[in-house]
């Protein structure tokens, strides 16, 4: 077995080292009561060869892009990855590498993740930035938590309505243990959060609203941030497309204390979901209240610049119950991602990036408003938004499958109120001539 | 020695990104524009951010010599205990980046992401199998997640039962994400001490478990490297005041094919892909936490499960007692196909890794019991525990040791874990190092303590061949600078 | 570390278990960590203080005092209000390490009951506890 480099030499000398007669033997302290009374029912050992006949065989039975036009978003994103960043990401001293415990020989990781915290926080207009989260809908649960450890007296938070609703059960399964209380925002006819509701809820340590939300709407972070600060709660600006800060003003401007959210959109493949990128920043007032790791800049004995993972002693490894939070592994490789993505765009860049994903969203918009077909939310909107289609149009949908065009999400099951009604999403993926098609195709 | 084998690649200093660049440069092809602008209301138009604008050689030069500097397990052996930093394959990799995988959206229609189903759905078949237990979700994206997982099930199986627990027990060579984990679910940590040959007793046990206590989290093997040979009792004292077992599974390199841990008591259990089946750390993630449960804790795992019927494979939300949703799609998909293509590859041989990771970890116990203190004399798993007793008459302690590793081209072992043994060295070989490896391992550090009697300055001094020497944390720590 | 001989003690005050001093100034009680906590701790990066006015009992953890590594509670030698901190650790936490019972002082408490002054133990008491303390 090639993992293994063992030769029946090896073994047989290192048992003698040892004093076991056989491998077997070397399980003695495992009481007789514990040892497995059948080997292990597994399929025969697969040879590289038969194992990559196998996935190619899964891995066609999926519906991906050239084949297929798949018009989703709802906090997954097709964005172009460019080579330089993939093939970087093949340099095994990246990846095959273990958290950066030992400094000395992790320059590489720590200095990259001083750059990606130090973008987030350019991007995100916030101060500190940690090492990455599981992904957006967790690094929500951890914001709020975050806001109850510092709200200490405070035992409810309010969500938007209009966060992912994934990310809202997320968030909801994180409480519901405990003594915390998440109070939901109802949204306006315009497709944005009715923040008015703010005004009446007592003892709340936060406030989260997501921008652009899930129907795609650019919401007014700057009103929502004053309206939780009235009533001495943080403000929480929550996302799932980071892209849209290419373009929009960034939660930090706007009043936000915590900004968090889904990375995925900065290079890293959409992989069915996961890795993903949980992003995190807050004010500097906060840092030691913060979750995830952090990589610090210092010197060392000789007073070489270097860089270091720092104020360990919120993590559990050290605080352990009292740990800001549980979290060990992060997702380091997929933050190295996004930096590497970021660098690339650029800042020229990532501004064309955006605008571009909006503009060919408006154009979508106004052909099908053209075509007779009604945009639900009046609200201004990034790369994502919602239809009001006809009954008849769950039909079209399916046959549109047929011809391997995904035409958006149905919002019906997260919405019930919202029956016929579609999500969007429109990225640099997609041409004038895909959208003229899709147009074409819903119409005829 | 005669040769130092050396730390790190070409040594270049290189500026941080926003110290790169030039306004105008630019590292990415920008798709053609096609469409007209369209105006953005002032209110909501910002400015952008302000990021370095670097070209393409620029970003491939820059995180290129970064790399350099960095240590991976394609670099060197890794021996850290309770790590598994076994060999990633590479053939594994490219099943992770097949367009039909890499390029999936997570909330397509059933029947359009039927491969991608399909390899969860046997996925978890597997695991249940390795792990002798009946549920899995794959939904936990590491093993602190798997461990919230768990105990968010105990927590909402005790209230399924009018059962109102709010304590938990914790053995003191835990893990800190255990009693982390375990606060999260409002379950206070009531720590157990272990007895004197490193393994939990069953008095203990005994002493701790009443009625308001929700069960145990237990690592087994343990973080000693030692198998807690009495676990069948102590499932059977925590089963008998209504309580649950849960095993924290990132030492299961030592056991496999040879313990059923659905035999032996334990109800739930966590395992980590990214340790026990190959994935890569990836410099700190991303990792994957699986949970596995007993039949009767099935009704409360996450949400959505994977259901296999007449048509195919589909996703369901359509369980009651579900704890709820952890993840926003379905996990670390991307570490699943890696773990997936992992067990298929090895299949029986899983047990021979098991097998050879136990050998390896004896071997080295074996031969540096001489060199440094062993504070358990007896036969050990995956891994081994030393401390620096004998080192600290010369004032040399386990950071020295670890450090001076790093001269000789090795990454150090675990350090200063598990908190019961003062000065700990933990050492986790793995079942793909090899003998010649080892043996290099062994005799540099032996080496190193000769040194420590002889030259301590060097230990002291140490690390001096890596990019940078030792850190000054307390600077980093009292005046943080985390952004630049 | 040190070794005890090398710690300084001062004999004008009392100590507890948990390495806190105390020391009655004008009716209120100053407290702060002994030079074997310090030593023990390392050098200090943060010091958790509480609010004043915030009410603790004798023993109940107030605060917490951080190394790089490892973090300490702090636990009130005597119970009371908390009637002012040190602000100056903000800036220089490591004023614990260098005058531990001078300008490194924590708090200062308005004592609820005088007589928890004389449960403390003596300078040569509480030496003799840190002798008995496993290297």
């Amino acid at each position: 077995m090639r993992y293994f480099p063992h030769t029946s030499e090896d073994i047989a000398a290192m048992l003698k080292v040892v004093g076991a007669d056989t491998l077997n033997d070397l399980f003695s302290t495992i009481p007789e009561d514990c040892r497995r009374k059948e080997g292990l029912s597994l399929p025969e050992a697969m040879t590289e060869w038969d194992l990559n006949r196998h996935m190619r065989e899964l891995s066609r039975d999926m519906a991906v892009c050239p084949d297929y036009k798949i018009y989703l978003g709802a906090g997954s994103y097709e964005h172009y990855i460019p080579a330089s960043v993939s093939y970087l990401l093949e340099r095994s001293e990246f990846s095959t590498a273990y958290t950066p415990y030992q400094p000395e020989i992790s320059q590489g990781t720590l200095q990259a993740m001083y750059e990606y915290q130090t973008l987030v926080t350019r991007l995100l207009g916030l101060d500190v930035a940690n090492a990455s989260m599981y992904d957006g809908a967790s690094a929500l649960a951890e914001a709020f938590k975050m806001s109850f450890n510092i709200k200490r007296k405070k035992k409810r938070v309010a969500i938007s309505g209009l966060v992912n609703p994934l990310y809202r059960r997320v968030v909801e399964t994180y409480f519901a243990p405990t003594e915390y209380r998440v109070v939901a925002l109802p949204y306006c006819k315009n497709g944005t959060t009715d923040l008015s509701a703010i005004g009446e809820i007592e003892e709340l340590a936060a406030v989260a609203v997501q921008s652009p939300n899930f129907f795609g709407c650019i919401e007014d972070l700057q009103s929502a941030a004053e309206a939780a600060h009235k009533k001495d709660a943080l403000f929480i600006a929550c996302f799932t497309e980071p892209l849209a800060y290419g373009l929009l003003k960034d939660p930090g401007c706007q009043g936000a204390d915590i900004a968090c959210g889904e990375g995925q959109s900065f290079g890293i493949p959409q992989s069915f979901g996961g890795p993903g990128l949980g992003m995190f920043a807050v004010k500097t007032d906060y840092v030691r209240k913060m979750p995830g790791r952090l990589v610090g800049r210092t010197r060392d004995v000789d007073g070489k610049e270097g860089f270091v993972l720092t104020l360990a002693t919120r993590e559990q490894h050290i605080r352990r119950e009292k740990a800001t939070s549980n979290i060990c592994s992060n997702q380091g490789l997929c933050a190295l991602t996004a930096a590497m993505y970021l660098a690339a765009t650029g800042g020229v860049g990532i501004r064309d990036l955006a605008g571009l994903n909006r503009d060919k969203t408006e154009y979508l918009k106004e052909r099908l408003g053209e075509a007779g077909l009604k945009v639900a939310f009046e609200a201004p909107t990034f790369n994502e938004f919602v239809v009001a289609f006809p009954e008849s149009f769950a039909a079209k949908h399916e046959e549109l499958i047929e011809k391997k065009i995904v035409a958006g999400l149905p919002l019906v099951s997260y919405y019930p109120e919202l029956a016929h009604h579609y999500l969007l999403c429109v990225t640099e993926t997609k041409t004038r001539d895909d959208l003229d098609a899709l147009v074409a195709e819903i119409t005829s | 020695m005669k040769n130092v084998q050396g730390t790190t690649g070409l040594i270049f200093n290189e500026p941080l990104l926003w110290e790169k660049g030039k306004k105008g440069r630019c590292g990415f092809s920008l798709p053609v524009r096609d469409v007209k602008k369209y105006p953005l209301d002032k209110q909501f138009k910002g400015d952008g951010p302000d990021f370095p604008d670097l070209s393409e050689v620029d970003v491939v030069r820059h995180f290129t010599r970064l790399s350099q500097w960095n240590y991976g397990v394609d670099s060197g052996m890794y021996p850290l205990g309770s790590c598994t930093m076994k060999y990633n394959p590479k053939c594994n990799e490219k099943q992770a980046n097949l367009d039909g995988f890499a390029g999936a959206h997570p909330l397509l229609p059933s029947r359009l992401s039927q491969g991608a189903l399909r390899m969860m759905y046997e996925l978890e078949r597997l695991l249940a199998e390795i792990t002798g237990l009946d549920a899995v979700s794959l939904q936990p994206a590491a093993g602190a997640h798997g461990e919230l997982a768990g105990m968010l099930i105990f927590s909402a199986c005790h209230r399924s039962r009018g059962s109102l627990r709010s304590k938990i027990l914790i053995p003191d060579t835990a893990h800190g994400t255990n009693p982390s984990s375990s606060a999260l679910c409002g379950f206070h940590p009531v720590p157990v001490t272990s007895g004197g040959n490193g393994i939990l007793t069953p008095e203990s046990i005994s002493e701790g478990m009443d009625e308001e206590t929700a069960g145990i989290m237990i690592t087994n093997p343990n973080t000693l490297g030692l198998f807690e040979e009495n676990i069948r009792e102590i499932a059977r004292i925590v089963h008998s005041k209504g309580g649950l077992v849960y095993v924290d599974g990132a030492n299961m390199n030592a056991v496999m094919g040879m313990v059923s841990m659905g035999d032996i008591g334990v109800d739930a259990m966590h395992l980590n892909l990214h340790k026990t089946f190959s994935t890569p750390h990836g410099g700190g993630g991303p990792g994957s936490g699986p949970v596995c449960v007993a039949k009767f804790l099935e009704p409360f795992l996450p949400v959505p499960r994977i259901v296999k019927e007449e048509g195919g494979y589909s996703l369901s939300y359509d369980f009651q007692d579900t704890v709820g949703k952890l993840h926003a799609f379905h996990g670390n998909f991307g570490v699943l196909v890696r773990a997936y293509s992992y067990i298929l590859t090895m299949g029986e041989n899983l047990k021979k890794a098991s097998q050879l990771a136990v050998l390896n970890a004896n071997y080295i116990k074996e031969r540096l019991k001489d060199v440094f203190h062993l504070p358990y004399d007896r036969p050990c798993m995956h891994e081994c525990v030393f401390t620096d007793k004998k080192q600290q008459a010369v004032k040399i302690a386990t950071l020295d040791v670890a450090k001076r590793l790093m001269d000789y081209g090795f990454h150090p072992p675990t350090i200063y874990f598990p908190l019961v043994v003062h000065g700990a060295l933990m050492i986790e070989p793995t079942e793909t190092e090899s003998r010649e490896d080892i043996d290099l391992l062994i005799d540099t550090l032996k080496t190193i303590a000769e040194e420590a009697e002889e030259a301590p300055e060097r230990l002291h001094e140490a690390p001096t061949a890596p990019k940078v020497r030792r850190m000054d944390e307390t600077a980093a720590a009292r005046t943080p600078c985390l952004a630049g | 570390m040190k070794e005890i001989t090398e710690l300084n003690f001062p004999e004008d005050i009392r100590y507890s278990k948990d390495h806190e001093w105390g020391k009655s100034i004008d009716g209120k009680v100053r407290m702060g960590i002994s030079d074997y906590a310090q030593d023990q701790l390392g050098e200090i990066v943060f010091v958790e203080l509480p609010e004043v006015g915030d009410i603790f009992q004798k023993g109940e953890e107030c605060g917490t005092l951080e190394s790089v590594k490892a973090v300490s509670e702090l636990y009130m030698p005597v119970g009371g209000a908390v009637i002012s901190v040190n602000s100056q650790l903000e800036d220089s936490p490591d004023l614990v390490n260098s005058e531990p019972y001078g300008s490194g002082w924590i708090i200062d408490v308005a004592p609820s009951d005088a007589s928890e002054m004389d449960e403390l133990m003596d300078r040569d008491r509480y030496m003799e506890e840190l002798k008995g303390i496993e290297p």
